[in-house]
């Protein structure tokens, strides 16, 4: 793997008064071609900061940073501007490459309707910028860095105040942008589960000001995320939130296929205990529930001791076993 | 039902398949926008200067037909006396507006980039403040702190006084990280100027007073063709460095981050800015004193006029508003058909208030 950038002894932080708050120590890294990197910890660790540095925006306190490659950036400032359009935004990302008459040439119009296609905002190109929802905007600034036709691309935080849909959308896009173009992808966010799911590379900020770097999975299994994140009640190694059973009623399920996750979802979100992984409490459940699948509906049919009863959706299995 | 029968039917006709991706010729970006609508705007504007110009000069006390104007302006009427009002008092005030008008505009349109903020105006640098309290010394004084004297001397004093605030704003700017700071320092100085300037009016004579408010009043009657040529030069400065500075105010609209990361050197364009603003704001308030609101109404009122960002439009475009704006009130502050003239930031700022709140009541969302 060829580095695009490299980080040598760098150090990061601030000054307050004469006091120096350091956020990183002697961090070593590298950025890869072709890598999509999620930079994750906990918020106000100076995931920010160490973005900006690296964009050439701030000063570092010692070390180095050395790269041949060029940066852009998507930060998490908001612009305001008046009668300023999205495609105009996006012609922001060939500022570099333009004179002082800032005066497009065919390549660069052409550099800048395929920014915009591939974050998939043509519809918008001719809408007001303030007008349009966070994560259009945010489209549109990833739109610019692109224009900006960067071989490193630094995001800060590009899902947060999105929905899952659009979350999902951006994180998809980066991803195949980083295998297509075989650029490097610096992604700060404090998301577990896009990140887990999507990077290639885990950056974990820990508390000690150093940088742990590995594949999502091995800092999963090693536990290095429980460390970082003082996870509380969300079990990463299953993906699932804990929950505590507090009815204290033991339930048999019988079933497949994403019915049998959902229901087991919404029985254990409801305080129940589902006894099937464990064959021991089996025949202390006075419960079973059984999935049956009729003509592609679902039927839950509930058996115990008292009654036998069955139903169509979950609420009124729920409702049922609540009598 | 037919609907469907018809597509159908249609595939069948068609040379291509429906399914996949058909390619339409597309228009491309640059055959639709042949005459971008800032350069028509642009030239709207130059014709409604013109318009106004002439208008201008035709309204004063002493009724001259327009023939006559047009005659004297093409140096071949014989009139000495209508030859001489045009020429000695119409053609110098006319050509100040313009002047201030278009100094005063551009000054408010850079301060506004600068800071991001709507309700900045080249008065935001705290630089009329500093010729107010230069000004005021003197003619406070009963012209005992009189370094100099003569017909230049409200306007040396008034010079001095934006010019040492400007020096002490750019040392400010220097070392600031942000722009935001600036503003309130800026706003700062002005406060402590005009504190100082009140404190000299309280214990100054009524007739020293009077002087003093008159001048605080802004006027364009009183510039000489010496003091026109001052302003029209500093006026070429300071609109060659705001052109000079188009791609870096741009910039400044994606905020300070977003500005260096597509290479703005913020320091240089920061202080370029400022230059051009002292400059020309500086000198207009030394020679018609501090004309209010234009600086601060006339960005707005381009921006709803012409849907664009782009300085490189917004510029030429917001120095003509500017010239058309201090024309309008020029000719309004001789009140048509009366030998009374009123004060000019009267009329400015009667005329600059009512237009920006409708402004931003029509655009609903402001920002910069």
């Amino acid at each position: 793997m060829t580095s695009l950038l490299s980080i040598r002894n760098l150090s990061l932080g601030y000054f307050n008064g004469k006091e120096r708050n350091l956020l990183f120590e002697n961090l070593n890294l590298d950025l890869n071609a072709g890598e999509l990197v999620c930079f994750m910890g906990p918020n106000g660790i100076g995931k920010s900061t160490l973005i900006r540095t690296l964009a050439g925006l701030q000063k570092p306190v010692s070390g180095t940073i050395s790269t041949e490659k060029r940066i852009a950036v998507v930060l998490t400032d908001r612009v305001h501007a008046y009668n300023m359009t999205v495609r105009d935004l996006v012609t922001f990302g060939r500022y570099p490459y333009l004179n002082w008459d800032i005066k497009l040439n065919d390549e660069d119009n052409a550099i800048i309707d395929r920014s915009i296609s591939q974050v998939n905002i043509e519809h918008l190109a001719d809408k007001n910028i303030e007008e349009l929802s966070d994560g259009q905007l945010q489209m549109t600034m990833i739109a610019r860095a692109l224009a900006q036709e960067t071989e490193i691309l630094l995001l800060d935080e590009p899902t947060a105040h999105l929905d899952l849909n659009n979350r999902v959308e951006i994180m998809n896009l980066l991803r195949h942008l980083a295998r297509a173009t075989n650029n490097a992808i610096l992604i700060a966010t404090h998301e577990l589960d896009l990140a887990l799911q999507t990077a290639d590379k885990i950056w974990l900020a820990t508390s000690n000001k150093k940088i742990l770097t590995g594949l999502p999975e091995d800092l999963v299994l090693d536990g290095s995320f429980d460390d970082v994140f003082q996870l509380k009640g969300f079990d990463l190694k299953t993906g699932k939130m804990s929950h505590e059973p507090h009815r204290k009623i033991s339930v048999q399920l019988d079933g497949e296929g994403h019915e049998y996750l959902w229901t087991k979802n919404a029985l254990e979100r409801s305080g129940y205990e589902i006894a099937t992984d464990l064959p021991a409490r089996q025949a202390g459940s006075q419960i079973k529930i059984t999935l049956i699948n009729e003509g592609g509906k679902t039927i839950w049919k509930i058996s115990s001791a008292k009654k036998n009863q069955s139903c169509k959706t979950l609420a009124q299995l729920l409702s049922i076993l609540e009598s | 039902m037919i609907l469907i029968a018809e597509t159908q039917d249609l595939a069948s006709v068609l040379p291509f398949p429906l399914e996949g991706q058909i390619d339409f010729p597309v228009l491309s970006r640059k055959k639709v926008k042949k005459i971008p609508k800032g350069n028509r705007a642009i030239v709207f504007l130059l014709i409604s200067l013109g318009v106004l110009f002439l208008l201008n000069i035709s309204l004063g006390s002493v009724n001259i037909p327009l023939s006559k104007i047009l005659a004297s302006l093409s140096g071949q009427s014989e009139q000495s006396v209508w030859n001489d009002i045009i020429w000695q008092f119409r053609m110098p005030k006319a050509i100040t507006c313009i002047l201030a008008g278009a100094s005063l505009a551009t000054g408010g349109l850079l301060m506004q980039t600068l800071f991001r903020n709507p309700l900045a105006g080249p008065d935001v640098l705290g630089l009329s403040a500093g010729a107010s309290l230069l000004v005021s010394l003197m003619i406070l004084s009963g012209n005992a702190i009189a370094l100099f004297s003569g017909p230049w001397a409200i306007s040396i004093a008034a010079s001095i006084g934006s010019a040492g605030v400007f020096l002490l704003v750019i040392g400010i700017a220097q070392r600031l990280r942000d722009n935001v700071s600036l503003l309130i320092i800026g706003l700062m100085i002005a406060a402590v100027t005009q504190s100082i300037v009140s404190v000299l009016q309280f214990i100054s004579k009524a007739e020293d007073l009077q002087t003093f408010m008159i001048w605080t009043l802004g006027s364009v009657g009183g510039t000489s063709w010496k003091e026109i040529n001052v302003m029209a030069l500093i006026f070429l400065v300071g609109g060659l460095i705001s052109f000079a500075s188009i791609k870096s105010l741009n910039a400044l609209l994606l905020g300070d981050n977003y500005a260096k990361s597509v290479g703005t050197n913020l320091k240089r364009s920061r202080f370029l800015v400022v230059l051009s603003t002292s400059l020309m704001a500086g000198v207009v308030t030394a020679f018609c004193g501090p004309i209010a609101f234009v600086g601060l109404a006339v960005p707005h009122m381009v921006r709803s006029f012409i849907k664009t960002s782009n300085h490189k439009v917004l510029i030429p475009a917001v120095m003509i508003g500017g010239a058309i704006l201090l024309l309008l009130c020029d000719m309004l502050a001789q009140l048509p058909g009366s030998t009374q003239i009123l004060p000019l930031n009267a009329v400015t700022s009667m005329i600059g208030a009512p237009v920006v709140i409708w402004m931003i009541l029509k655009t609903k969302k402001t920002s910069v």
